[in-house]
Formats: C-alpha cells, structure tokens, sequence
C-alpha cells in the first residue's frame, strides 16, 4: 500500500536558519505515526510545510504516492490532510455545529445549511463515537471537548490524514485518555494520524512507528514497537557536547547569592504555575534551567526579576529577602541590587522594539542618575552609552537611531546584553539566551555567559535548548509542572535523564535527585 | 536590505498627508459642482477667507487655537496608549473651572483671576480625566466608553448649573453673568499694538501663545523628561514598562490627566479670550476634531500646530465660502471638513501602499 504521507528530502531555510534539513519521512496508511523532537527541533516547521502553511525550498511531498503541491491549506484539505492545531481555531460564541461547518457552509441560507450539515455530522458521530451537543457554544466546552470538535471539523471536511499538533499539552490526564481511545478509533476506521509531541510516553502509549527529529534532521525512524522511552529519549537530545570553556574554582564556599524556599506562584491564568521550589544559586556558577515550555519557567523568571509576586515560601538575592507574598521589591530596586535580567521573551517584554536603538539602551535603567537627573533624560549620557554598546557587541547596523525592528534577532539580543551587563551586575537572571538569534551569534553568547560565570557572577539561564544548557552550566535545574524534578551537575548529566525528567518520569527524577543529594 | 521598503519619514510626515488632503479637496469640489457651483472659485473663496485679510487670518489663528489644545490633548493620551476621546466633556469641566476662578479671584485682583483662571481650567479638565483614568488603570474599564459617556455627564452638568446657580440672575439663556470688567486675556489686535503693529480686530488672544507654548512643552515632555520616555514606553509595550520598573497604572493616570488638562484649557481661548461669560456647549464639537488633528499632525505637537491651523482655516474660509455663494450653506461646509478629517484624521495611511510602491519603484530605477 502506498503510504498516506510521504516527505523525500524537503528542506525549508528562513534567513540564515535551515528549519528543516532534507527531511524525509513516511507515514504508512492508517497508521499512527509519532513526531518526536525538542522544542526547536523543526518539528512545527515540517507540520507547516505538510498542511499547505510553508512551501518548502526543496524536496517533494507526496500523498498517497502522488506528487502534491500545497500553496495553502485549502489545497492540503483538499487533498485529505487536516491539522488539529495546539491552539483551537474555534469562534467560541458559535455553536459547535456553527464552528463545524464555518467556512464549509454549503448553502446560502444558513438554515438550510445547518439542517443538511447536521445530518452528516450526527453519521459521522456514530461513526466515530463522537457524543458532542451540537447546539451548544463552544464556549461552554471543556478543553477536551474543544479539541474533539476540532477533530471533527476535519472529519466533516473529508480528512483523511490528520495531523495532530501536541494535542496533550492543554489536557488533564483523563481527557489524555479519551484522545487516545479516540486516536484508536480514528485507526480502526482507516485514517491516518500524524501524532506530534515531545512527551516519550504517549508514542509509546498511541504510535505504531516515530520518528525523531533533532536540529531539522530526521535522526531516526523506528517501529514502536521496537523502541524504548530510553532510546527515544537520547535521540531526541543527542550527544554530550563538550565544554568550550573550562571551568574555574569557586575558590571556597561563598554564601547563596540566591535562594528559593518553597516558593509557590501562580500562572496570569491563575493555575498554579511553581510548585513548592527550593534551591540556591552561588557565586561563580551557571545554574541551567531545563524543561519542557510551559512548566513553570516564565514565572519563574518572573518571580526572580520582580515582575511576579510569590503565592508562597520566599525569594532572598544577596541576603535581603525579596519577594513573599506580602511584599516584592520591583525590577528598579532588583537592578540597584545588582540584578540584571535578560528576558525570555525579548520582543514581548525586553525592548520596545518600535522605539530606537537609543531609547532601548537604557530601558530599566533610565531612572539611574547616569540616565536623567531631576525627572530629565541626560540626552549625552544615553548616546553615549548606546554607542558604546553598540560599539563593545558589535551591534549592526551601527546606528542606535534605528528603530530595533529594523535589527536582526541576534542584534537586538546583543544590545540587551550589553545593557545588562553594562552596571557590573552581581546576578544574572537569563531567559532563552539565543532565542532567535542567527547561529553566528550564538557562540559568542555562550563565551560570554561563561566569561560573566568566570569573573565570579552568579547566574541562572532558563532555556529550552538542552545542548545550550550542556555548554553553558555547572548545574542543570530540571522543571516539569511547575516542581522542581531534581538538579543534576553538568559533569555527572546525561542527556537520556535529562529528557525523561522533563517529560515527567517521576522515578528517574526521584533516582537523580537522590544522586545529586 | 529589508524585503519591503520602508518609507522615508519626510513623506510619511509631508507626502501623506497633503495627499489626503488634496483627495479630500477634490472629492469636495466635486460636491461643490454637483450642487452647481464652481469648484475653483469656491477654492479661492476659501483661501481668501481663510487668508485673503488681518480678521480672516485672526478667525482662523483662533479656531486653530482650541484644536491646538484638543490635538494636544488626544495625542498625550495616545502617546501613552490610550484613545482619550473625553476632550469635548473635559474641555467643559475645563470651562468651569475657569469660570469658577474668575467669579472667585475676579474682585482681588485681575492678574490673580486670570492665573487662576489657567490653573482652574487645567485642574478641572484633569479632574474630569481622572476619574476613567483610575477606572481604565486599576479596573480595565475601556476609556472610548468611559470618556464618552462623562461627555454626556459634562454636558448634562453645565447644562444644570446654566440654568440653576449660575445662571445670569434674569436671564433667559444658559449663560453665567458675564465675567468681571478688565479680566480677559490680551486680544492679538491689542498685543500688536504695543509694538507699533496695527492689526484688524478678531477673536484671536494671547491663548494662542499658549496653546504653542503648550505644544512645545508637551515635546519636550516626550522627548526631553523621564517621564515622556516611561509614557511612550507605557504606550508602546506595557509589558516592557513592567519589565523596566514602570508603574503601568500610575502613568496612565498621569498621563490621561495631563490629556484632560490641556483639553480644559481649551476654554482659555473660547472663554476668557473672546465670550468672557461660560455658555452651554460651547466647546462645539472641537473636542472631537482635536483626533482628527492629532492624527493628521502623527501625534507630534509641531504636526499638530499645523494640522491644527488647517482646520482653523476650513472653519473659517468655509463659514465665509457660505456668505459668498448663495448655494452653499453652512452644511455645505461641514461636508467639506467631515471630508478632510476623513481623509486625513480617519485614513491617514489609504494612500501609504500606492507611495510605498511609487518610491520603491524609483529607488530600483535609481540603482540600475
């Protein structure tokens, strides 16, 4: 039988990033089929290219054996492929027969439309084992329900393949279940389903065949069955990369630049985002923190740079205690402390991107006296400053008067470094170093970390890049639902660990943490 | 370098809007002869009225006055990132409060009256602000909603004082008595003569030096203070403000109270410049043109000058359009402003796509 979907060598390169480099991948008719990859594996990227988002730059696709080009979505669903995205594309005042047959209406009377929709549905639902309340807003269904309307928005369309893009991560356990037992029906009746996620226990649970993608590369392909979470685990992280700068001494145990106790925080959502976190962070060392995205590592960023008050426990940076729930010291007074915080999210919350290059040097630092006196911006002293910025990073373009839109990723993060760096602060607080930065930067990021580690600074990186952290800590923090999974030292790491603590197995975190005691 | 070319801030700043403009303009002479008049001679009949004498330039300089200050205003707030659409209910309070001053100061001292004055109508119109200021930062309550609907409150206010406590005893109208002998502000005509000018009398009053004193000072608010970069950070990215230590919900505050300040002081002109009584609605609508001018100027107070005296030379070359030729009404120009500011105020970029690939064509030219 000829596979449902086929990829030879597809390729897609944005600017100087190769996403996707000369995939391949066969998908076997109704079959599950698992995607599995870190987050900036290039495993959405390929997802794009399959459902019509992205053309790729070279390479074919081809669907049931035959060659297809999808220049948008409309042509991918005509040719049977649907995507069930991570995050719903449902209009939630409609009802779910509205939201079904959005787009796909039939007749021009809407009545009519729906009368002849809902047939089709109500079949389709046996079919399928689907009991979903049709007349309802989609606003009153569970997440879980969401996610099945989705499902069945693709059914109704005529999907035979679908593509499902880490439909867990929004689910609580149970509703975990119910997808999958869905998953097995959808098989028995013949679809395929393109399963993604980086969870290693769910391929096990659903796929028949996975494939692993790391760095835009397939890394491997191999039947469930013949496969272990172990396995999966190191192809997914790959292998140790040595370290570019040696360590130094610490020379004698100095007092916690930093420390966490029990520290609880709670989500904008108001779910509870850290859970009970405890650690120290000392002079002179680079404490990585690893995880899965949306573990609890925003909040934690948060919660140490004083954007976030703790619900619990408390925050003490050089000794004065800085965040509980009854009081927080805010970024200004952090920043006199010697804190300096690079953030996760730069266009969203580090620069002000349509502001100029100028303006963004001395943003959280305009309220200093080198910065303005008497509530008036010293206009000499921030160019000044900026140039020299611009001048020790080698920011490009060399013009601070520039908007930092008009700056490539990697030039924006190096003027925020320099910002940072510029006071000669005590702790460093890093989010995502290289997010976003071109490749040639990267490294140059990295010695600068170490460099900072080296002359005795205290820091902590949060990033979702493992090799990242494998360069740049002493210790590795592992975070998976908002707790704190173990801390392992870099030397004694491993990556296959590493990965099964951040997916979640509480076993091995268990073992690790005792290791590490 | 970039894929799209950006263009060039002279024909953002320039370019565009004179395009609007002569759109808007020839849409409204195309009106013009539909009614059956001739669209040039009514262009020149405006510009003559506008321009053409010392009253017209001085009518004109004094409605430019009032959009000064509401363009002002509507920018400032926009700056921060808010659309303040209050200036016409803060503009009234503004007008209370000045009239409250000059009652209240008018018998001490006229000099005193009249700084009381200014400070009255910049505390009041602040005051009017403050409220959905503290409503939008603490309780999210949507600004457009909550300054809109303190218009009507301002309205139905002035209305009750002006036929209640304050009303003119005997009076018939919805007017105050009429402010103390002697406390006004300077008439241009006057002022002129003190140096040996000699200008033809109009409403046109020392206000209007205020009003550019105010621009120049809401710049250097912007660019020159701590606080004008925390309100354009705050406008910008909120998120960032509060990576950056900036108290989102207290700049706001600030900042839309400055707005209703220097919408009160609107009524510095209208009021103590040329009525020297407070009347009922006397702001006119010049509330709501001040967005238009604040557009049309792209928020930069120089812009806004000059939006601001082309607004002022519509209502007054269009009032005097409306004497010349028997079929233009006084509606007639009205359609004529409302085509200006939406061209200008409402689509400032309908023509930035065109120009984009005009310039970009040139610049290919240029490099082959």
């Amino acid at each position: 039988m000829k596979p449902a979907i086929e990829t030879r060598e597809i390729s897609k390169r944005f600017g100087a990033v190769q996403a996707n480099d000369q995939i391949s991948l066969v998908v076997d008719k109704g079959s599950v089929h698992g995607i599995v990859g870190e987050n900036g594996a290039g495993k959405s990227t390929l997802l794009k290219m399959l459902f019509g988002f992205y053309t790729p730059n070279s390479g074919d696709i081809l669907v049931d054996g035959e060659h297809c080009r999808f220049s948008n979505p409309t042509d991918a669903m005509s040719a049977g492929i649907a995507m069930v995205h991570q995050h719903f594309m449902l209009v939630e005042p409609f009802t779910v027969l509205e939201n079904i047959i959005l787009g796909a209406e039939g007749a021009g009377l809407l009545k009519r439309a729906c009368a002849e929709a809902s047939v089709k549905i109500k079949k389709l639902e046996e079919e399928f084992g689907f009991n979903l309340p049709l007349d309802t807003p989609v606003s009153h269904l569970s997440v879980g329900e969401r996610q099945r309307v989705e499902i069945l928005k693709a059914l109704y369309r005529g999907a035979e393949t679908l593509i499902l893009d880490e439909p867990t991560a929004v689910l609580t356990p149970q509703e975990c279940d119910q997808l999958f037992a869905l998953i097995n029906v959808l098989k028995s009746q013949g679809k395929t389903v393109l399963f993604v996620t980086h969870k290693l226990h769910e391929i096990i649970a659903v796929t028949d065949a996975v494939t692993v993608i790391r760095g835009g590369k397939v890394i491997t392909r191999m039947a469930t069955s013949e496969t272990t979470p172990d396995q999966l685990a190191e192809a997914m992280v790959g292998a140790k990369i040595t370290r570019a700068v040696e360590a130094e001494d610490r020379g004698g145990a100095a007092q916690a630049r930093l420390r966490l106790t029990n520290v609880c925080a709670l989500s904008d959502m108001g779910h509870a985002a850290l859970d009970s976190i405890s650690f120290e962070l000392y002079d002179g060392e680079v404490l990585g923190v690893a995880g899965v995205a949306g573990n609890g590592q925003t909040e934690l960023l948060e919660v140490l740079s004083g954007m976030r008050r703790v619900t619990d426990g408390e925050v003490t940076i050089s000794g004065k205690v800085t965040n509980t729930s009854d009081h927080m010291y805010d970024p200004i007074m952090l920043r006199d402390m010697g804190l300096a915080h690079i953030a996760e999210d730069r266009l969203k919350t580090g620069v002000v991107s349509s502001m100029t290059g100028r303006e963004n040097a001395v943003l959280g630092y305009q309220r200093t006296n080198d910065f303005s006196k008497g509530g008036l911006l010293k206009l000499n002293a921030i160019a000044d400053a900026a140039d020299t910025y611009y001048e020790t990073q080698d920011v490009r373009p060399r013009d601070p008067d520039l908007p930092l839109e008009a700056l490539s990723g990697g030039n924006q993060q190096k003027l925020v470094i320099a910002r940072e760096i510029a006071r000669d602060p005590e702790i460093m607080v890093i989010g995502q170093p290289t997010r976003g930065v071109d490749i040639g930067a990267v490294t140059k990021i990295h010695d600068q970390i170490i460099a900072l580690r080296n002359q005795g600074k205290a820091l902590l990186v949060v990033s979702a890049d493992l090799d990242e952290l494998m360069v740049v800590s002493d210790r590795i923090a592992v975070m998976c639902d908002g707790k704190l999974a173990g801390i392992v030292p870099v030397d004694q790491a491993d990556e296959r660990t590493l990965g099964l603590m951040m997916a979640g197995d509480a076993s091995t975190a268990e073992q690790q943490t005792q290791a590490s005691v | 370098m970039n894929a799209a070319p950006k263009i060039s801030g002279v024909v953002s700043a320039i370019v565009l809007p004179l395009i609007n403009l002569v759109v808007a303009l020839l849409l409204s002479g195309f009106v013009v002869w539909l009614i059956g008049e001739d669209p040039v001679a009514a262009l020149g009949f405006l510009i003559e009225g506008a321009f053409g004498y010392e009253e017209a330039i001085g009518y004109t300089f004094y409605y430019a006055t009032n959009f000064i200050f509401t363009g002002l205003a509507v920018s400032v707030a926009f700056h921060a990132g808010h659309f303040n659409i209050g200036g016409e209910g803060q503009a009234m309070l503004g007008g209370l409060g000045l009239t409250l001053a000059v009652f209240w100061l008018g018998d001490v001292s006229p000099l005193l009256a009249i700084i009381g004055a200014i400070v009255g109508a910049a505390l009041f119109g602040a005051g009017w602000a403050y409220i959905p200021a503290v409503l939008q930062a603490k309780r999210g309550s949507h600004i457009v909603i909550t300054t809109i609907m303190f218009n009507f409150i301002a309205s139905a206010l002035l209305a009750y004082l002006l036929v209640g406590p304050l009303q003119r005893p005997g009076g018939q109208m919805p007017e105050s008595s009429d402010y103390p002998d002697g406390i006004a502000l300077t008439k241009a005509d006057e002022l002129l003569e003190l140096v040996g000018i000699s200008f033809e009398q109009s409403p046109l009053n020392v206000s209007f030096l205020i009003a550019l004193f105010a621009a120049f000072a809401v710049w250097f608010l912007l660019r020159r203070t701590r606080f004008g970069y925390e309100m354009r950070v705050v406008g910008q990215n909120a998120e960032a403000a509060k990576y950056a230590g900036i108290s989102v919900p207290k700049v706001t505050v600030i900042a839309l109270m400055l707005s209703g300040a220097l919408a009160g002081m609107m009524g510095l002109n209208e009021l103590l410049g040329e009525q020297l009584r407070l009347i009922g609605n006397f702001t006119l609508g010049y509330g709501f043109v001040g967005i238009a001018v604040a557009f049309m100027g792209r928020n930069h107070p120089f812009g806004i000058v000059l939006a601001a005296i082309l607004f002022g030379a519509i209502y007054q070359g269009g009032a005097e359009l409306g004497f010349e030729m028997s079929k233009i009404t006084r509606d007639m120009s009205v359609v004529i402003q409302g085509l200006v500011i939406l061209f200008a105020g409402a689509m400032p970029h309908l023509f930035k796509r065109p120009i984009d690939a005009l310039s970009a064509r040139f610049k290919t030219r240029g490099n082959v």
